[in-house]
C-alpha cells in the first residue's frame, strides 16, 4: 500500500529540529531511519501529518567514550555498531546484538536511537539498554533530561518521550573484563523480530558470579529485567548448572503473551533454552 | 492533495528533475518519475528486497525511503550496473553463467545486493555471504544458484 499525504521537513540543525518539533502543528513525527516508520505509513497503521527528517544532523551519529561511559548519538545506524572497534566485553555485545537487527540493507539505514524511540519489547537495543541500565538523553527546547532505561519503555510503541522532545543520544556503562555478556534469540527466519531474545551480563570474580543482569524480550509489553534470574545467580558457582536454574527461575517468572508467533508455554521453552546460550561462551559444564 | 514539491535526484550518474509529493517512496518515484523500471516492488515493508537499491554504494529497501529523503543522495540501480549489454557487470554476469535466476523478479535486487556487497569488500567468507543474500526473497530458485552465483562473482571481482 501507498502512504496517505504529508508534509515534508528537513531541518539542518538540531536547535532547528526542536523548534520544529514545538511548534505546535499537530501528529508531527520525527523520521530517522524509517525502517520502522515506514513499514506502518505503508501499511496506513501511522498517518502522521508532518515528518520531520533528522537525518541529515550529522552530530547525532557519533559514538564517544568519555570516562567509563559510551555514548551512542541518536543516528548512529546499526551498521556503524556491528562494525565498532570497541574493545572489550560492551564491544563484543554491541557487534553481536547488532548482527540480529533485520538484514544488512536495513542496518545500513536504521537507528540505535530509533529503535529505542520506536519501543518494540523484542528489539536488541530495547533490551541491551534495559540490561545495561543505561541512560537515555532527549532534548527539547525546555531543555535537555534523562531518562533512567528503567523509566524510559512505557509499553508497546510507548516511551516517556514527549511530543516535542528528541532522543539525543544513549550512555552505556564501559564494561571491565570481568564482565560476561551474550545474547541468543530466536526468530523463524534469519533477519526477522526476535520471538524470545535474552541478554546477559554477569560479573565473575574466582569463579563465583558476584553480579548479574539479565533481561529478556517477548515475554512482557517491554524489555523485562528477570529478578528471579539474576536473584538465581547471584553468589553462585559459574557454569552450565547455574544458568540452568537460573533459566528455570526465568521460565517461572515470566507471563508471556500467547500470539500467531508462538503460545505463552512455548515462549517459556525458548527462555529455558535461550538463558544459558546467552551466556554459555567461556561456562564450564 | 498534497501538493508536489521539485526534486533533483542523482540516479547512475544521471540528473532526474521530478516533481514529486513527499509521500512517494524513492521506489516509486524510480519507477513512475524516473522511467527505470528496473527496481521492482514485492511487499512494501522491507521483507523481500525486491527494492534494494545502492545509496551512496551501500544497499537500502527503496520501499522504505522518500524520495525527498534522497536528495544529494548517490543512487544506484539495477540500469546502472553494466555500461552496455556486451560488458556485464560480474554479478550479472554470474548470475547469467550459474543460473541464478528463474522468473527473475527478485533478481534486480539480488544484483544490487550483491555487487554493493562485493564492490565494497570481495574477501567476504562464505557465511557472511550467506548472511547477506539472506536479507532478499526468491520465491522460484532455492537460493543455492544465487549463492553459488555471488561465490563465482566474488572470485571474480577479488584483486
Ligand atoms: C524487515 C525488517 C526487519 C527488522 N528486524 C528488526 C529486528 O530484528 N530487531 C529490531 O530491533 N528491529 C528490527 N527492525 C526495525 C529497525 O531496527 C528500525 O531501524 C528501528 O526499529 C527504528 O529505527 P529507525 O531509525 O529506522 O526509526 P524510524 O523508523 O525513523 O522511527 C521509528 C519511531 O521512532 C521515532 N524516532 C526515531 N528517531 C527518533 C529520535 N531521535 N527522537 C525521537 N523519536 C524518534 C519516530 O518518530 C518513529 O515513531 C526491522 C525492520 C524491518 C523493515
Ligand atoms: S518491496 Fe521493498 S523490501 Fe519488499
Ligand atoms: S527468480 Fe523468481 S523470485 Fe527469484
Amino acid at each position: 500500500m501507498k502512504p496517505s499525504s504529508f508534509d515534508y521537513v528537513r531541518p539542518n540543525t538540531l536547535q532547528e529540529a526542536l523548534e520544529l518539533l514545538a511548534d505546535g502543528t499537530e501528529d508531527s513525527k520525527v523520521i530517522s531511519g524509517g525502517q520502522s516508520l515506514v513499514p506502518m505509513m505503508n501499511f496506513r497503521l501511522a498517518r502522521p501529518a508532518r515528518l520531520v527528517d533528522i537525518g541529515r544532523l550529522s552530530e547525532l551519529e557519533v559514538i564517544r567514550t568519555v570516562d567509563d561511559r559510551v555514548h551512542v548519538g541518536a543516528r548512529v545506524r546499526h551498521v556503524q555498531l556491528q562494525n565498532t572497534p570497541l574493545g572489550g566485553p560492551l564491544g563484543s555485545l554491541l557487534r553481536r546484538s547488532a548482527a540480529l537487527v533485520g538484514h544488512l540493507p536495513i542496518r545500513t539505514r536504521g537507528t540505535f536511537g530509533g529503535s529505542l524511540a520506536h519501543s518494540d519489547a523484542a528489539s536488541e537495543w530495547c533490551l541491551l539498554t534495559r540490561l545495561l541500565d543505561a541512560e537515555i538523553t532527549v532534548r527539547s527546547i525546555r531543555g535537555e533530561r534523562v531518562i533512567p532505561a528503567a523509566e524510559f519503555f512505557v509499553s508497546v510503541f510507548t516511551t516517556a518521550m514527549e511530543p516535542d522532545e528528541l532522543l539525543t543520544s544513549v550512555a552505556l556503562p564501559v564494561l571491565p573484563d570481568d564482565h560476561r555478556t551474550g545474547i541468543a534469540e530466536f526468530a523463524r527466519r534469519a533477519g526477522d523480530f526476535a520471538i524470545v531474545a535474552v541478554l546477559g551480563d554477569v560479573t565473575v570474580s574466582d569463579g563465583t558470579v558476584t553480579a548479574a543482569r539479565i533481561a529478556i524480550g517477548g515475554v512482557d509489553d517491554k524489555p523485562f529485567r528477570s529478578a528471579a534470574a539474576e536473584k538465581a545467580l547471584l553468589g553462585g558457582t559459574f557454569g552450565l548448572d547455574l544458568l540452568q536454574s537460573a533459566a528455570e527461575a526465568a521460565a517461572d517468572e515470566v507471563d508471556p503473551p500467547s500470539d500467531a508467533h508462538g503460545d505463552a508455554v512455548y515462549r517459556r521453552d525458548l527462555v529455558r533454552a535461550l538463558l544459558p546460550r546467552a551466556l554459555a561462551a567461556g561456562a564450564a559444564a | 492533495m498534497t501538493a508536489t514539491v521539485p526534486l533533483r535526484l542523482l540516479v547512475n550518474g544521471e540528473r532526474h528533475d521530478i516533481s514529486v509529493e513527499p509521500r512517494r517512496t524513492l521506489a516509486d518515484a524510480l519507477r513512475e518519475d524516473c522511467q527505470l523500471t528496473g527496481t521492482h516492488l514485492g511487499c512494501e515493508h522491507g521483507v523481500c528486497g525486491a527494492c534494494t537499491v545502492l545509496l551512496d554504494g551501500q544497499p537500502a529497501r527503496a520501499c522504505l525511503i522518500f524520495a525527498v529523503q534522497c536528495e544529494g543522495v548517490s543512487i544506484r540501480t539495477v540500469e546502472g550496473l553494466s555500461a552496455d549489454d556486451e560488458n556485464l557487470h560480474p554479478v550479472q554476469q554470474a548470475f547469467w553463467d550459474h543460473h541464478g535466476l528463474q522468473c527473475g523478479f527478485c533478481t534486480p535486487g539480488f544484483l544490487m545486493l550483491a555487487a554493493g556487497t562485493l564492490e565494497e569488500d570481495p574477501e567476504r567468507s562464505d557465511e557472511e555471504l550467506r548472511d547477506i543474500l539472506s536479507s532478499n526473497l526468491c520465491r522460484c530458485t532455492g537460493y543455492q544458484n544465487i549463492l553459488a552465483a555471488t561465490r563465482a562473482a566474488a572470485a571474480q571481482m577479488r584483486p
